[in-house]
């Protein structure tokens, strides 16, 4: 038996752009939009069940609405509140993405550049909101 | 005796019959989720981009927006498009991560039975909300209030 077929099998050369996890789907843009619209939806769901939560205090008195509504107008609630807005956003682009894909087939080739959009409108329109916001927040 | 088909047999159908739920609620995901991003954004806008934002929401706030149909309904269309929709992505999320049993009966249970709670208390608090209650300070409520 020659040397040449007992030796150790060597790794295959890496391809200058390997491309992450090296598969279609695990490590690309497709995994991502599933990781953080499910990620965005739970959190959006918990703030929800607390917003119908607190919005029902004004059936009990007004005192009890403004009391409790006043701790979203705190600097630290703000902060939450551009998060809580950022992942609102991010799930409604995104949502309309996989509507998209699913029903245009021209969508369904170009999921990936469809990733992209949805970060860049994402990024406009958070533009758009957090100065104004924190504006809003942070002045008496 | 148990036959093996060949492997590239096609599925058979499996003996379908009434609705299917599972279809609808995938229907129910797309449908309702265009509705909310309009909705909601709405929503976001008006409560917090206009005037003072945030800082600006208090009872009289919501009196005003509520003694006006238009924004009750929007509200109480918005809470059941959006509670329906994040229960339905939370149930998802428990079949995926529990095996049917009593912990996944229990968690679906919860989902259920806190969407069906809060759908009944939000729609009653939109449509049997009073914005002058009686012995109120005035300066708490809307301008319109007789006491205010």
């Amino acid at each position: 038996m020659s040397a040449t077929t007992t030796r150790t099998p060597i790794a295959p050369e890496t391809p200058a752009k390997q491309k992450p996890g090296g598969t279609l789907y695990r490590g690309r843009e497709g995994m991502w939009s599933w990781v953080l619209h499910r990620i965005t939806g739970v959190a959006i769901f918990f703030f929800l069940l607390v917003h119908i939560l607190d919005t029902a205090l004004v059936r009990v008195s007004p005192e009890a609405y403004n009391a409790v509504i006043g701790t979203y107008q705190t600097p630290i609630m703000g902060l939450g509140e551009v998060a809580l807005v950022g992942a609102i956003v991010f799930h409604a682009f995104n949502g309309l993405r996989v509507i998209l894909v699913d029903f245009w087939s021209w969508a369904t080739r170009n999921q990936k550049v469809l990733f992209y959009i949805v970060i860049a409108l994402w990024v406009i329109t958070m533009l758009g909101f957090v100065p104004r916001h924190l504006m809003n927040v942070f002045s008496h | 005796m148990t036959v093996i088909e060949s492997p590239r047999t096609p599925a058979r159908r499996a003996p379908r019959r009434g609705v299917n739920l599972e279809k609808w609620g995938w229907i129910y995901m797309r449908a309702s989720g265009v509705v909310l991003v309009v909705l909601v954004f709405g929503h976001l806008f008006v409560n917090l981009m206009v005037g003072e934002g945030v800082k600006a929401i208090d009872f009289g706030f919501v009196g005003g927006k509520w003694a006006d149909p238009f924004w009750q309904w929007w509200d109480v269309l918005m809470l059941w498009l959006a509670l329906i929709h994040g229960a339905n992505g939370m149930r998802t999320i428990v079949s995926d991560y529990t095996n049917p049993g009593t912990v996944q009966r229990i968690l679906k249970g919860a989902l259920l039975l806190s969407t069906i709670v809060l759908l009944v208390l939000g729609t009653l608090v939109v449509f049997t909300f009073d914005p002058c209650p009686a012995g109120s300070p005035a300066e708490l409520l809307p301008s319109f209030c007789p006491a205010a």
